[in-house]
């Protein structure tokens, strides 16, 4: 039983860790139809300025938190600035190349500027254990911190998108871009509010992966944004609670298939689930089919 | 094409034979040494790679980001067939041949209903969960790789392999198939009304495309002695991508120019290894911002008015 | 000799009735029409006729060299039992050149194969010149020919319509299906096209099937009218019965629209 709640507990951490990232994906995806593959690394960037905050500069853990989810917001924005904005309404193959692109340049200039080396974060969070009443379980505080602080976000986000101009215009340009131009929707500054909070969103990952698994390198992002791209996929690429339900649905699965012995496949589990996902509801186990018209 | 025996094809095969020979003449001669050679054989392996998926991807318009997938089948089959089991090339090239092949029916079938960014996605899954199988298999040496494969690759495998992937795609894509695989990614409806079966050509470019991606991966196995699963990652599926679309979507004279080139520019960087990346970011994004291929297809069209 | 019949033919998307009951028979030769407001189904009609869509209920069939029902009927196949199409926006493949999209429209005459096509054997050549053969014909008889090696997407609005039209003819069909053939053309271009129609159906013994908003051509062309409207049949007859059919008027909105085709 107490097994059970554990691995609980750690699959919605994961999970909600993925559903964070994951989010970021779907926001840009819905809203101009791009796969960032840089995603990941922005993710990892946030760790980085975490890791430089609390280590470096002493910071608590809840300010270097929120600077750095400022900063990977900005970073968000200046890459959908020099990168992606010019190759609007080019072809789908050069955006993806170009985002490609911008994924390495951010984990190769990372990795020359503070070497490949793996650094450890200071612990900043409680270390103490927590009894779940009644089961005998004994969970890590770190986890409830995450999944707090990762719903916290999440129900921003929906209070965001849902009740605010910024998000209204977001939800109808990712409808239709053209009705919403013609509406006086400003489609750039949309665009770019619709990246600061997604990246913003990723760097706060990061630094949660920081804080739970202790150790960062230039190349921690790649891993784990390809697995929010898978849960953002099996939500439904471009639907936000999509994102949030993927994000969990594959952290449970993973944790699951983890716990079960198969900690090798773990990884294969997340493309498996995937390819599933395409052949039978490619739009997502959310989505809504488009059809083309004849 | 109207001729078999045209002048145009003369030419070719003037040219083809002059460029074996005078490579033959000069690693007889100590000119071109090993470590040239190896230079050479990655340039050929990158023009197979580049022709064979510019017919999935140029041609037939299926964004394929599992490209390496392909290679990495054909690399191991070979490896266990020459290394495990002794046997002679031929079989190892053949066997992965047809193994990559058969991989891409399996990959084209599914995926039949997929487009553009979706199938990309699920070629990328795939490409993925090939890896990490081969991560898992102890057979095939795990993580760890297969090693001790015989070098089997010469100068005249490596060439007659170019040449016949050139050619059989150069052919099959000035034939009615060619036309209706293009006629496909120009608009598939329409294309299925004039009673092309798109089901049917998208696997069948896959499994060609695989098929010569397999033989690209024997001549690799069989010459770099040693592979493991994480050198035909996703990385390598874009980097394959990255030179089909500098050369031109649709073009195999680009794509073979193309390879050569970029294959030139990534050995020129092997000394620093973390800028380079960057460098290779940073090439990456200026030829999508700035387009050079553009100018080069145009640069193509000139010559060739010149000519 | 019935060409076509539709029989209680009806297609639902979920609660939308695209189609609802349509018993139409046509008949070998001559030129057809369908008009309706927009909305009213035509396009859903054709797209049934041609296999894209499966029907809800009711029947298909058609009599050409062997008899097709709708069970047999897919897309990809229909060029080869003798069915062409054009689409309401032009589907042309753009980047190829007009001779190549001529080319795709006798697909499904040849097929010497994938190994004659690697290694050049002689069927190759022979499939490829008879192919070029009458591409080269039917060019000449569109006027193209001088255009046939322009990209298809540079070519004028009614060039490319005339270009679509020709690669439906390249497969030899012997049921041409139109869908607005005249859509976004001036009046002299409608003319030419009316002509063009009217010659095309007469050299290659066709049959024709058109959908259409241009009272001009269809009255003129047609020997057969069918009105369609909220994807019910409403009326059919000569063009005279069709203008002074009152449904027909009150679905139209007025009589305006038909009078002016006189």
């Amino acid at each position: 039983m107490e097994r059970i709640v554990q691995q609980l507990i750690n699959g919605i951490s994961l999970g909600s860790i993925y559903g964070l990232v994951a989010l970021g994906y779907t926001m840009v995806y819905g809203i101009i139809n791009l796969i960032n593959f840089a995603h990941g690394d922005i993710l990892m960037v946030g760790a980085y300025i975490g890791f430089a905050l609390t280590s470096i500069f002493d910071f608590p853990f809840l300010p270097a938190l929120l600077i750095s989810m400022l900063v990977c917001g900005l970073l968000g924005v200046i890459i959908e600035k020099v990168a992606y904005k010019p190759l609007r309404g080019g072809s789908r193959i050069s955006a993806l190349i170009t985002a490609i692109a911008v994924s390495l340049f951010l984990q190769y200039g990372m990795m020359y500027f503070v070497g490949p080396e793996s650094r450890t974060y200071k612990d900043v969070l409680p270390g103490t254990q927590v009894k779940v009443f009644g089961t005998g379980a004994v969970i890590d505080i770190k986890s409830l911190y995450i999944i707090a602080i990762t719903v916290s976000l999440m129900l921003l986000l929906q209070f965001i998108t849902k009740k605010t101009k910024v998000g209204k215009s977001m939800r109808a340009l990712s409808e239709d871009r053209d009705a919403a131009e013609l509406m006086g929707i400003n489609v750039s500054r949309t665009i770019s509010y619709t990246f600061f909070m997604g990246s913003a969103l990723a760097g706060a990952a990061g630094v949660l992966v920081g804080v739970y698994y202790s150790t960062i390198n230039p190349l921690m992002g790649a891993t784990p944004g390809l697995k929010a791209f898978v849960s953002a996929v099996i939500g439904g690429i471009g639907i936000i609670p999509g994102a949030v339900f993927g994000g969990f649905f594959l952290g449970m699965v993973e944790t699951l298939v983890s716990s079960l012995g198969g900690s090798l496949f773990k990884d294969a589990v997340a493309f498996l689930i995937l390819i599933l996902v395409l052949l039978i509801k490619p739009t997502g186990l959310m989505g809504y089919k488009n059809n083309e018209k004849v | 094409m109207t001729k078999l025996f045209s002048k145009q094809n003369l030419y070719k095969t003037i040219f083809v034979i002059t460029v074996y020979l005078t490579v033959m003449l000069m690693m007889n001669s100590d000119i071109i040494d090993s470590y040239l050679f190896l230079n050479l054989v990655s340039i050929g392996i990158n023009i197979i790679l580049a022709v064979s998926l510019n017919l999935i991807t140029g041609f037939t318009g299926q964004f394929s980001l599992g490209h390496a997938a392909f290679m990495s089948i054909g690399a191991y089959t070979s490896g266990i067939l020459t290394a495990k089991l002794g046997l002679p090339f031929i079989v190892g090239i053949i066997g992965a041949a047809l193994v990559a092949a058969f991989a891409g029916v399996l990959i084209g079938g599914p995926t039949l209903r997929l487009k553009g960014d979706y199938l990309a996605i699920a070629t990328l899954g795939f490409g993925e969960i090939v890896r990490i199988i081969g991560l898992n298999w102890d057979y095939a040496g795990g993580a760890m790789g297969l090693n001790d494969i015989p070098r089997y690759t010469t100068w005249t495998w490596l060439f007659a392999m170019i040449v016949i992937t050139v050619v059989v795609i150069s052919n099959f894509i000035s034939s009615y198939n060619g036309r209706a695989v293009i006629s496909i990614k120009e608009d598939e409806l329409a294309s299925t009304s004039m009673g092309v079966n798109a089901s049917y050509y998208k696997v069948l470019v896959f499994s060609m495309g695989a098929f010569f991606a397999g033989i690209a991966g024997a001549l690799y196995a069989n010459f770099f002695y040693f592979i493991k699963p994480d050198s035909f990652g996703f990385m390598k599926s874009v980097d394959i991508l990255v030179i089909v679309v500098l050369g031109g979507l649709g073009s195999i004279r680009g794509s073979i120019i193309s390879a050569i080139v970029l294959s030139l520019i990534s050995l020129s960087l092997q000394g620093i290894p973390s800028l380079r990346m960057v460098i290779y970011a940073v090439i990456l994004f200026v030829m999508m911002v700035y387009k050079p291929q553009k100018w080069f297809g145009k640069l193509k069209r000139t010559i060739r008015k010149e000519a | 000799m019935e060409l076509l019949n539709v029989n209680g033919l009806s297609k639902h998307f979920g609660g939308v009735k695209a189609v609802t009951n349509i018993n139409i028979s046509i008949q070998q030769g001559g030129i057809t029409g369908i008009i309706g407001p927009n909305g009213a189904g035509k396009t859903t009609f054709f797209n049934l006729l041609t296999g894209f869509y499966s029907p809800s209920s009711g029947e298909i069939t058609y009599h050409l060299e062997e008899v097709v029902t709708s069970k047999r009927l897919k897309p990809q196949k229909m060029a080869k039992y003798g069915v062409a199409r054009t689409f309401q926006n032009i589907r042309l493949f753009k980047d190829m050149t007009v001779f190549d999209n001529v080319l795709i429209g006798y697909h499904c005459n040849l097929n010497y194969g994938l190994l004659p096509s690697i290694f050049r054997l002689p069927s190759f050549f022979k499939g490829e010149s008879e192919a070029s053969q009458k591409v080269s014909e039917l060019l000449k008889v569109f006027n193209l020919y001088e255009k046939k090696d322009d990209k298809a997407r540079n070519l004028s609005y009614g060039d490319q319509r005339k270009v679509e039209i020709a690669r439906a003819l390249a497969a030899s069909p012997k049921v041409l299906l139109l869908d607005e053939p005249a859509a976004g053309m001036n009046p002299n271009e409608t003319r030419d096209l009316t002509k063009l129609i009217k010659w095309v159906t007469d050299e290659f013994k066709l049959t024709v099937v058109l959908i259409e908003h241009d009272m001009s051509l269809v009255m003129s062309l047609c020997d057969k009218i069918f009105v369609f409207d909220y994807g019910n049949l409403i009326a059919e007859g000569t063009p005279e019965e069709i203008q002074n059919n009152p449904a027909v008027i009150k679905a139209y909105l007025g009589g305006e629209v038909l009078a002016q085709a006189e």
